[in-house]
């Protein structure tokens, strides 16, 4: 078993590529006015709900439920799909999902798929591997289609270009657009209308013309079988409309137990996600519809792929399985002080920031160098958890994940129990803790040896050597007292012996 | 085994140890303050007008003359009709009526400059107008490919307060689109663009009874 693919090359550990980040200005600076705007916005729109903590501890209730019996909720929704007129497959890994929906587009006769933001194909690589059976996908989300045309990467839930200036964009559809269809026109400015215009008579050609779409889900409602989709720009509306075969990728934790629910979601995502009191469009369709798509109003097959791939293995962990309770609003990226300077592509999955701090390695297991060293991406300030509208405790998640990797521990893999070996990289922090409760333990040795430093204290070096180093890049070490706690203690308040 | 077992099966063991769910609360508000039907349709008009739409209020006597004027300043000369949409709301010798019809491409969709719609219910507090598909609205797409739509609202028996409000009066078996202000993008460095792929124009017609 290999494990569990999220859309991205190997990738060196976070530190690493965070060093590298932050040494790009302008990178810096589109993330730092980006991240700022969202943030004054979304305070201004919750702030208009007075009952905003109700609707968090509502939704963070409906979550925990949900994943508690969420076997039953499956296949309640798989049975209100297959009543409407849809096919239900199941997926354990990315592998068979992508497998599947290769298969299905195949069965079609199309080449190519038009595709709607989804997260959870992109955490699954369905692009490379429809490309690999010879079928074009074409991503058309503005910003997904700016990331597919300049080669690169998503590093944001909502935003997934913020990494990108408007002068960017401009180059990168100048050169790319031609070779994927309408080429951009000319002359091309910079402006965002102009770039909009651009994205819009280049996807359009394809849009008319898609007989197969691939979309995500943001909600699916085990009751009725209603499958949810929040967007802005009409994409999405144009993917889940047009084409005769319409296939859904979407992770189990992504159900919701009745219609009802929705009430509580349609008003917390809009305003944590992109500050608005409702995102422009809002999609709900349920399997074919009454009429079975005979109508012309919708496709005429639906196909809904429900995906695990490491999502069971988080569930169960007790203290992570709330990770399982995010709606992908992206509000916690967007408060982050280490996402704001370190930017997205440095968490090496298409979950940045603090919650891809939590849930890739969970989804992924800590066996690689990115997974172990996520969970310390964080200041652990906490700013994460206030603003989550379902309450995810993330730091809580953090410092749970850290212990695992250096202690080690039970963690559950591909379904399978098994006990994960103390991590490699904490080798030297292991040591200094055993010979700290060795001396702690023995108070004569104890005394011995801080007596030997307070008088050795002028020879003590400014920097740490060997695994110590990194601590002393960014820290001063502590200067040593010329007499012990313990001594002054003594001297000060016992009788002189 | 196939994988929906194995999936059931591993979300099973994941569960054995876990302490039952705690009841859901509902204490969160199913209004957001108290207003007359009059003020519930200024909240509507002001929410969708905050979302760049154009929204326009008139009596039932004066719809056609107003619908004439806002086909007319588009330019309008071919404008969608769903086979339900009262025909008196229309003006004489307007721009050519395409009847919205299942065998349509999408391709002929395109080359029709407006479409006007009922819907089914608007929202106050999100300013948010929901279509079914139900009398008067049409297919999904006659209000996505067009770039200009004008839905018609009746105020105020269509228009509810909130969300909570909404929810039971829609069927979820119908397919149903949301639409709160028109087509946008935030995309580049965050600046609101209006009108991407969905109509760039939104015409709000808010029609009261007297």
């Amino acid at each position: 078993m290999t494990g569990t693919y999220l859309g991205m090359p190997a990738f060196p550990a976070f530190p690493a590529a965070a060093r590298e980040a932050v040494r790009d200005e302008a990178l810096r600076a589109n993330l730092r006015h980006a991240t700022h705007t969202i943030r004054d916005k979304r305070a201004r729109a919750v702030a208009e709900l007075a009952d905003w903590d109700r609707l968090r501890a509502a939704g963070k209730a409906v979550k925990d439920h949900t994943l508690r019996h969420l076997d039953r909720y499956l296949l309640q929704l798989e049975a209100a799909v297959t009543a409407a007129g849809g096919t239900v497959h199941w997926a354990a890994d990315a592998d068979e999902a992508n497998r599947i929906v290769t298969e299905l587009v195949r069965a079609t006769g199309e080449r190519e798929v038009v595709k709607v933001k989804s997260m959870a194909t992109q955490e699954i690589g369905l692009n490379e591997a429809l490309e690999a059976a010879g079928i074009a996908a074409y991503e058309t989300d503005l910003a997904e289609l700016i990331v597919q045309l300049g080669h690169d990467r998503p590093s944001h839930i909502l935003v997934p270009a913020i990494h990108r200036n408007r002068a960017e964009i401009r180059d990168i559809f100048r050169a790319e657009m031609a070779g994927w269809g309408r080429p951009a026109p000319e002359p091309l400015g910079d402006d965002p209308r102009e770039l909009a215009e651009a994205a819009r008579l280049h996807l359009r050609e394809k849009f008319l013309r898609a007989k197969v779409a691939v979309s995500g889900a943001n909600f699916m409602v085990a009751e009725t079988g209603t499958m949810v989709v929040l967007e802005s720009e009409g994409n999405g509306r144009m993917c889940l409309t047009l084409p005769e075969t319409l296939i859904s990728v979407v992770g189990i934790e992504k159900v919701v137990p009745t219609f009802r629910d929705l009430e509580i979601f349609l008003q917390t995502l809009p305003r944590s996600s992109t500050a608005e009191r409702m995102n422009p469009y809002t999609t709900m369709w349920t399997g074919l519809g009454p009429s079975r798509g005979a109508d012309g109003d919708g496709p005429t097959a639906f196909h809904l792929v429900l995906l695990d791939n490491g999502r069971t293995d988080t569930l169960a962990d007790e203290t992570g399985r709330q990770a399982l309770r995010c709606i992908r609003c992206s509000a916690c990226l967007n408060v982050c002080p280490v996402y704001e300077r370190a930017g997205g592509h440095a968490y090496g999955s298409v979950y940045p920031g603090p919650i891809g701090a939590i849930l890739s390695p969970q989804l992924r297991g800590t066996g690689s160098a990115i997974d172990a060293s996520l969970p310390y991406a964080s200041t652990l300030c906490g700013a994460c958890y206030e603003v989550c509208p379902v309450a995810i405790d993330i730091p809580e998640v953090l410092v749970h994940l850290r212990e695992r990797i250096a202690q080690g521990g039970p963690v559950t893999r591909a379904g399978v129990r098994v006990t994960l070996r103390p991590a490699d990289g904490h080798t030297a922090e292991r040591a200094a803790m055993r010979a700290a409760r060795l001396l702690l333990d023995h108070p004569g040795a104890l005394r011995a040896g801080e007596r030997l430093l307070a008088r050795a204290r002028r020879l003590a070096p400014r920097r740490l050597p060997g695994a110590g180093r990194a601590w002393t890049d960014s820290r001063e070490l502590p200067t040593v007292a010329a007499q012990s706690f313990r001594d002054w203690w003594a001297r000060e308040r016992s009788d002189p012996r | 085994m196939s994988s929906k077992d194995r999936i059931l099966g591993r979300i099973r063991r994941a569960l054995d140890d876990a302490v039952p769910a705690a009841e859901i609360p509902r204490d969160y508000l199913p209004v957001h303050g108290a207003r007359t039907p009059a003020e519930r349709v200024d909240l509507l008009a002001a929410h969708l007008a905050e979302y760049r739409a154009l929204v326009h209020r008139t009596q039932e006597e004066a719809l056609p003359a107003l619908l004439a004027r806002l086909l007319e300043a588009r330019g309008a000369r071919s404008v969608l009709v769903p086979p339900g949409l009262p025909p008196h709301w229309l003006p004489a010798g307007g721009p050519t009526r395409v009847p919205d019809r299942a065998a349509s491409t999408p391709y002929e969709l395109d080359r029709v400059d407006s479409v006007v719609t009922g819907c089914a219910l608007a929202v106050a507090e999100t300013g948010t107008i929901v279509l079914d598909g139900g009398p008067g609205q049409g297919r999904r797409r006659i209000t996505l490919i067009p770039d200009h739509h004008i839905c018609v609202v009746r105020v105020p028996d269509q228009v509810v307060d909130s969300v909570p409000q909404v929810l039971p009066l829609l069927d979820p078996a119908r397919p149903l689109t949301w639409i709160s202000g028109p087509s946008a993008t935030s995309d580049i460095e965050l600046d609101r663009v209006e009108g991407v792929h969905g109509p760039r124009t939104l015409d709000v017609v808010l029609v009261g009874t007297q």
